[in-house]
């Protein structure tokens, strides 16, 4: 506790001792890098792939970004290689998400919090979905609360990430809304990654799906399940639209699963500087805006600050959560 | 007849130059990289995934090239197995039981020719069976839910007592310790570490790849050393290639086997998850069953124990991508990777697939054909061309199958740690190997012990803690019906029929050999 709180104050005195306002022009990254800290084709190797292909096609970094693909604890072992190694590498970014903010919020990442990183600025979210199988005689979201407040044993939710994680949060998220008082009760079955939840579903071993809206995208296209609701604050546009939040639904719940990126917690601020405004500036640009319409990601425009607020919320938010469920104590 | 005309379309867009080339440098390296202890499949394709996009490949294009990386790799892994008794891959474990002891008795050139023959008959007609199949798929993945995956697994782990171990305890504490191993890492289902003494490296659990490379490649390096320093040069050293035609009794007598094996090995792959391993050891264990119950001639230069598990695994890779053009779902380890590559192509793989895309999935079914044809020119008459690589002495192999296998693993993973593990592997495999325990279970235990649990777990949870929904459906019925004949008929009724099979064994023995 007392080394904790010595590197808390240490750190407090170096943020404190070189002013934030840094040009963001006095800094170019040599030899620019992402960790992504999961195996190829994954969210978090996609986001490093399209950030760092697009940074360079817009003109941002003359450079080719190099993506290493650290697997393995979840992305802990990417978290800690950061920490312990490279805390003062001013050319490396790393992809995240609200998977590693719920890692980070349950202590999964042994001996690691998130101050020890600068977070740098998201690039869009992912929202949840609630859906069931496109025969299901459950019509909307309350429908199917109101069976699982009742009865729990009668429906199983499946979705593609452990107990604790973030497809199962999504659910408690939206049962708590509704009001249902005992969340540990509700029945959510782990698979192995969306596609495999959603076969589950088809195959009636399983009532509902809990997942991501970009992972059902091409089960709703192909007309195989019916989602009940997107957790987003509004409806989002184009071919989203048809949608219905939980919110219209009288289910105040929102679970947006952001993608973003983080940087060794001894980054100079120049260089810190450099990457938010390269980054946003991506962000704003048209290109990126067809990117997201393509991948199905809806906006979440935060940078610097603001980004490091947003994560320090969700994790409080997730731990909140995780303590009610006992999944942390 | 739609169906035959997208596959014309499909033929229109893979014969291209650049597409013809590009399907024959992946046949070739995928055959090396097959061969080459340590490099299977899934690392394969995994190294040649920096080459397509470096090249600034199309979506077809980089298929082709990584599709035929993977036909190729799952002919190439026969090379090593049989020549070496090291499995170039994985899925080529099987062939080792009957491929080394041909080469032993120095028929390797017929024992070569003859996998080559089986992997093109399984990989020829998975490939019709995946153009008829994937669109029809849905019907069947969605038979199988927890409680049938996990009767699945339950049978292959039923049937592996003689599969690669005459004493069925040894092979019964192998797979135990296989599931054991298995456990290790953070539980998918509750996302509590276990085994994991707070090192962050070991919260995926172990990489079978690893293990493999461990138990196989290094400790065959451990033997090596060991004896080396007895005897001059290993009295194995040189293995004769021999004639590489292998006679027509010998067609005739296992082309039943190729076919049965296809079928078996076809359906294995197209079950999520089960992939080409399960194709070739459950092709291999029901060939042994149906025709060598006894186990006379299985396990000592069998050719029907060489063409059943090259037929089943290379059946199981095509069988392997129909989930994944399908469903999105993969059906092996090497179809995840290429569902990675789909998906950093922009492509979604899935049930929209076939109508959005419909250039790049006939384009590269017709690839995999083309594919299979210069795979069989290449692994027949060019057979002499990979085993030169192989047919170096093993003073100098050996320390080339430690630096690839060191290498190799390096190169996927990025992690020291991995390194240790698989050292850790190694030694175990040399003390196993000691006491005459066999590996295959053990790989078998890593690889499906995860699944096997989850999905029992799954089973139970959907029916709250009812332990009867695991019998609950015909499917599961059956399957568990299948599992328990298959572990005790030979223990029960073994006895009774011995002497009958003692003849009819004596009599084939004597035709095969």
């Amino acid at each position: 506790m007392i080394f904790k709180a010595t590197r808390l104050t240490v750190a407090a005195a170096l943020f404190g001792a070189f002013p934030l306002a840094v040009l963001a022009q006095d800094f170019t990254p040599e030899n620019p890098e992402c960790i992504a800290p999961a195996n190829p084709g994954g969210g978090w190797d996609f986001t490093c792939r399209q950030v760092g292909k697009s940074l360079q096609d817009e003109g941002l970094l003359s450079k080719t970004v190099q993506v290493v693909n650290l697997a393995g604890g979840g992305g802990g072992v990417a978290f800690a290689e950061v920490v312990n190694k490279r805390n003062d590498d001013n050319d490396l970014i790393v992809a995240a998400s609200t998977a590693t903010a719920t890692r980070l919020a349950q202590g999964a990442y042994p001996g690691n919090t998130m101050d020890q990183v600068r977070w740098l600025a998201s690039v869009g979210a992912d929202y949840g979905v609630i859906a069931v199988a496109k025969d299901s005689d459950i019509a909307d979201l309350p429908a199917l609360l109101e069976i699982i407040k009742n009865d729990p044993t009668k429906i199983s939710v499946a979705g593609g990430s452990a107990v604790g994680g973030w497809d199962h949060l999504k659910v408690l998220i939206a049962a708590n809304a509704y009001g249902i008082e005992d969340v540990r009760k509700i029945k959510y079955i782990a698979f192995d990654g969306g596609g495999e939840a959603v076969t589950q579903l088809l195959a009636g071993s399983v009532q509902a799906f809990t997942g991501d809206l970009s992972e059902a995208k091409g089960f709703v296209d192909s007309g195989d399940i019916k989602v009940l609701a997107v957790l987003s604050p509004e409806r989002l546009e184009g071919e989203f639209a048809d949608f219905p939040t939980a919110r219209e639904q009288g289910v105040e719940a929102i679970g947006a699963n952001w993608r973003g990126f983080y940087a060794p917690g001894g980054m100079s601020d120049a260089a810190y500087e450099a990457w938010v405004s390269k980054i946003g500036t991506l962000y704003a640009s048209d290109k990126w805006k067809e990117i997201m319409k393509t991948n199905g990601l809806a906006p979440l425009d935060l940078q610097g600050a603001e980004f490091e607020e947003f994560v320090a919320a969700s994790v409080q938010q997730i731990q909140d959560i995780s303590r009610e469920i006992g999944i942390i104590k | 007849m739609d169906t035959l005309s997208s596959l014309a379309d499909g033929f229109a867009i893979a014969l291209t130059w650049q597409n013809l080339l590009l399907a024959l440098l992946g046949c070739f390296l995928g055959t090396i990289m097959g061969a080459l202890p340590g490099l299977g499949p899934s690392n394969g394709v995994a190294i040649l995934i920096p080459l397509a996009f470096t090249l600034g490949l199309g979506a077809t294009p980089s298929l082709i090239l990584l599709t035929s990386v993977y036909y190729g790799a799952m002919y190439g892994g026969r090379i090593s197995s049989i020549l070496l008794n090291i499995p170039g891959d994985e899925p080529a474990m099987m062939t080792c039981l009957d491929g080394y002891p041909m080469a032993q008795k120095g028929m390797a050139g017929q024992a070569l020719s003859l996998s080559g023959i089986a992997s093109f008959v399984g990989s020829f007609f998975a490939t019709w069976g995946l153009i008829f199949l994937a669109p029809q798929l849905v019907k069947i993945a969605l038979l199988f839910g927890p409680a049938e995956y996990f009767a699945l697994f339950a049978l292959a782990f039923m049937t592996l007592g003689g599969v690669s171990s005459t004493n069925q305890a040894k092979s019964a504490f192998a797979a135990a310790l296989g599931l054991g191993l298995a456990m290790i890492g953070v539980d998918t289902q509750t996302g509590v570490p276990r085994f994991t003494f707070g090192e962050v490296h070991l919260y995926d659990g172990l990489d079978f790849l690893v293990a493999i490379v461990g138990l196989f490649a290094l400790s065959e390096v451990f033997i090596f050393l060991e004896n080396r320093h007895g005897e001059a040069d290993g009295k194995k050293a040189k293995i004769e290639v021999g004639p590489l035609t292998p006679s027509m009794s010998m067609l005739k007598q296992t082309t039943p086997t190729m076919l049965r094996s296809t079928v078996l090995g076809f359906l294995a792959g197209v079950l999520p998850g089960a992939g080409a391993s399960l194709g070739s050891f459950i092709s291999y264990s029901m060939e042994k069953r149906l025709v060598d119950p006894k186990g006379k001639t299985f396990g000592k230069g069998d050719p029907r124990g060489v063409a059943a598990p090259e037929a089943g695994n290379n059946a199981a890779a095509g069988g392997a991508l129909v989930p994944m053009l399908a469903l999105g779902v993969p059906g092996s380890g090497t179809t995840a990777v290429l569902l990675a590559v789909l998906l950093s192509l922009n492509i979604t793989p899935g049930p929209l697939l076939f109508s959005q895309n419909p250039d790049v999935v006939w384009g590269l079914i017709a690839a995999l054909f083309i594919a299979n044809f210069m795979l069989l020119a290449m692994n027949i008459p060019m057979v002499g061309l990979f085993t030169r690589v192989l047919m170096v002495p093993p003073r100098i192999l050996m320390p080339v199958v430690a630096m690839i296998s060191f290498v190799g693993i390096y190169g996927i993973s990025g992690s020291s740690f991995d390194l240790l593990v698989m050292v850790g592997f190694g030694l175990l495999g040399w003390i196993l190997r000691k006491f005459d325990v066999p590996l295959v279970p053990i790989i078998l235990g890593t690889l499906l012990g995860n699944s096997m649990e989850n999905n029992l777990r799954r089973a139970i949870t959907i029916d709250n803690g009812d332990w009867f929904t695991l019998v609950d459906t015909p499917l599961a019925l059956t399957l568990w019906a299948i599992a328990i004949i298959g572990f005790i008929l030979p223990l029960i009724i073994g006895r009774k029929v011995k002497a009958q099979m003692h003849e009819r064994g004596d009599h084939e023995g004597s035709t095969s050999d």
